[in-house]
């Protein structure tokens, strides 16, 4: 049951890429990336409980650490690296 | 338990598709956030609920429960950050009518 979930989760990221390449505006493509990664996130959860080991649990958890770091330093690069964030 | 496993991944895939076909066809940065923040939360939410109920009580749970603390936090401040970035470097709302045509409306 894990293994169709994780097919589909390849799936799904594979087509959410579509809108990271033909985004109009730098705002589409941040948000593709967004979704990119939440949804890496939750294959990566699925892979380490369908081979039940507890190590690539923090590699998840790093993962998606970075991902909100990465869209937090985008945002205040394109807006000019003085923003209030 | 693992009834309720699949029933919470059948959940997930069905808001993740909803969420996919969203991004894809909406017609504003707006709305395609709007879509996006509501796929990742609802559909990332149930898969992990139901790798929660997969795993039992052990190590896993635990570390599974601080993921979808911190990812739950994390997700809607990186929603409202994109959402802020977006008005801040000026992208009109979408409207069905286009400015240029709407009744007595100069902008």
């Amino acid at each position: 049951m894990v293994q169709w979930v994780i097919r589909f989760m390849v799936i799904s990221i594979v087509a959410s890429m579509y809108r990271v390449v033909a985004g109009p505006t730098v705002a589409d493509r941040m948000i593709g990336l967004n979704l990119v990664a939440a949804q890496t996130l939750g294959l990566l959860v699925l892979i380490s409980v369908s081979m039940n080991r507890t190590i690539l649990l923090d590699v998840a958890l790093v993962y998606d650490i970075f991902g909100f770091l990465g869209i937090l330093v985008m945002a205040r690069y394109f807006s000019g690296g003085k923003g209030e964030l | 338990m693992s009834v309720v496993a699949g029933v919470f991944f059948a959940l997930g895939v069905v808001f993740n598709i909803m969420g996919n076909v969203g991004v894809i066809l909406f017609p504003d940065p707006y709305t395609r956030l709007q879509a996006s923040s509501t796929c990742s939360t609802t559909s990332i939410l149930s898969i992990f609920i139901g790798c929660m109920f997969l795993t039992g009580w052990g190590p896993m749970f635990g570390r599974l429960l601080v993921i979808t603390l911190f990812f739950f936090i994390t997700s809607p401040i990186s929603a409202h950050i994109i959402a802020r970035f977006a008005w801040k470097s000026g992208v009109i709302p979408w409207r069905k009518i286009p400015p240029s045509k709407r009744p007595g409306g100069s902008s």
